[in-house]
């Protein structure tokens, strides 16, 4: 993310206005259990993934003194396609580039992440990796219980979005508003084993999504 | 007719009687969650600072010009008709046919901005009754067509058409109400029937016995409707003399209709979120629920006080 005042004064009024004015006022949040979103960094807010609306989301979730520490994580392959894509989710969106499957090759995909929780940034994040199926709950990548390990004290918050992928799903560029409903879990920390976060993760984002009955979408 | 602020002088009069009322019930609100538990009345506090917003938005909204007006109770349709289509079940291929029935509010508040009272009349009931499903039969899926043409077609009549007589009111109530103009006509039918709202709550909470509707809304009693609709009868027999030119027993008539109507308005709304299985149609105003919490009465009393006031008082 850029120290250009300029650049920062830019991301602050795109996430102040627009952002603010599409998913709150054109879209519309129903928050349930907005008090355990965390107050201050580091944290993670790790949600399902739906739609390119859903990290623009869960940023508006938090209030605007917080966004110079909002960082949602991004794959590389996809936002950096062009310079001006990259420059944008870089500067304005503020995304920690994220090399998908690099881990195999033996480095640490997730160090830029860990780096920025040391700095007591929250990051959003989407541990099922891609948008998948529109609104419905696909299998977590184990990165995020890698993370959760290397960093035990960071609170998780495990959240579960309905709707968006109903606004604009995967393969779509024309919005249509619907409301989204957010649900907040408990914080959930990596303690154990890698695998047993990731589980308990599932099960926590899972129930979230059982709190509520979407209406049919066929 | 006197005009003070840009508005007419019993508007004026009539919405600084409006928050002496909220100031009232506000400090009474205080005073109970002082007294007693304040978890007991955490939900209450929050309903009336939801009013302070409320009522605040319908001033400033009234107060600045009728463009203002009008484009507030669009937004009010909008957010209505988001939180209905966000409700129901709804099918993938009429995603972007949706975005058409947001389309329809601008055009239905410009007839009515316009005072185009015709076309105002037949665009949805006419028009889009026909339109969305020759639209959705082209398409070509037919799997669901008669549920998503029902449930289309009457969402855009109860939050697009219904609610758009408010801005009708408005304008065409400028030339038929020479005592305080459209902004009296809209006044007296919103504040009757959000009044009559509270009224039939509070006589429920306070004498109710006997169950109405059972099943819809079990929390309905006849002590809170009959309780609730003599009171507001009571109070358009007071206001409407001031704000419109209704005699006393008319107004007291119009009371009763809207009285009525607002009840209605509220069971079918309650059927429709009994029907879908939630208890709130969503999140917008806390303390009350969404929007069409608060506006579902509202959808049966504007058409209805509407048509009641041009048949009687418009030559």
């Amino acid at each position: 993310m850029s120290r250009n005042p300029f650049i920062r004064l830019l991301r602050f009024l795109f996430f102040a206005v627009v952002v603010r004015a599409l998913i709150l006022v054109a879209l519309g949040l129903t928050v349930r259990n907005r008090e355990r979103l965390p107050k201050d960094g580091p944290a993670v807010l790790a949600a399902n993934h739906n739609s390119n609306l859903d990290a623009l989301a869960l940023m508006s979730l938090m209030p605007l003194r917080l966004l110079p520490k909002l960082r949602p994580v991004a794959a590389v392959d996809y936002f950096f396609t062009s310079k001006a894509k990259g420059w944008f989710v870089t500067n304005i969106i503020g995304i920690i580039p994220v090399k998908r499957g690099s881990g195999k090759e033996g480095g640490n995909p997730l160090l830029a992440c860990e780096e920025a929780l040391d700095r007591g940034e929250i990051l959003v994040l989407f541990p099922e990796g891609s948008r998948g199926h529109p609104e419905t709950l696909g299998p977590l990548k184990k990165g995020i219980g890698h993370l959760a390990c290397a960093r035990p004290k960071v609170s998780i918050i495990p959240i579960y979005m309905h709707g968006l992928g109903k606004a604009l799903p995967k393969g779509s560029t024309v919005l249509v508003p619907f409301n989204c409903t957010v649900h907040v879990g408990e914080p959930l920390y990596g303690t154990g084993t890698y695998n047993d976060f990731v589980t308990a993760l599932g099960e926590a984002m899972m129930k979230l999504g059982a709190q509520e009955k979407p209406p049919a979408w066929e | 007719m006197t005009i003070v602020f840009g508005l007419p002088q019993p508007v004026v009069t009539a919405t600084a009687g409006v928050w002496a009322v909220l100031v009232v019930a506000s400090l009474i609100v205080w005073g109970l969650r002082l007294r007693g538990p304040a978890e007991r009345y955490e939900e209450l506090v929050r309903r009336t600072e939801s009013w302070w917003w409320m009522i605040g938005a319908f001033t400033f909204a009234i107060a600045v010009n009728t463009t203002v007006a009008i484009v507030f109770l669009a937004s009010i349709s909008y957010l209505a008709l988001k939180e209905y289509l966000s409700l129901i079940p709804t099918r993938r291929i009429d995603r972007g046919l949706l975005l058409f029935a947001y389309l329809a509010i601008p055009i239905q508040y410009y007839w009515a901005a316009t005072d185009w009272y015709g076309m105002f009349i037949v665009f949805v009931p006419v028009w889009l009754f026909l339109f969305f499903p020759a639209l959705m039969a082209s398409r070509g899926d037919t799997q669901g067509f008669l549920r998503a043409v029902g449930t289309l077609s009457w969402g855009l009549m109860l939050t697009v058409f219904a609610l758009s007589h408010l801005a009708m009111l408005l304008v065409s109530g400028e030339v038929n109400n020479p005592v305080a103009g459209g902004v009296g006509l809209l006044f007296f039918v919103v504040v009757l029937t959000q009044f009559n709202d509270v009224a039939q709550y509070t006589w429920g909470k306070l004498i109710g016995r006997h169950k109405v509707t059972p099943k819809v809304s079990p929390k309905k009693t006849w002590e809170g409707l009959i309780g609730g609709v003599l009171t507001t009868v009571a109070v358009a027999a007071c206001l409407g003399p001031y704000l419109t030119p209704m005699d006393w027993q008319w107004s007291a008539l119009a009371g009763g209709v809207i009285g009525v109507a607002g009840f209605l308005g509220d069971i079918t709304i309650s059927a429709v979120k009994r029907d879908l299985g939630v208890k709130d149609t969503g999140g917008l105003i806390p303390g009350h629920g969404g929007i069409l919490d608060r506006v579902d009465s509202l959808t049966y009393a504007a058409p209805a006080f509407f048509h009641f006031f041009r048949y009687f008082f418009t030559p």
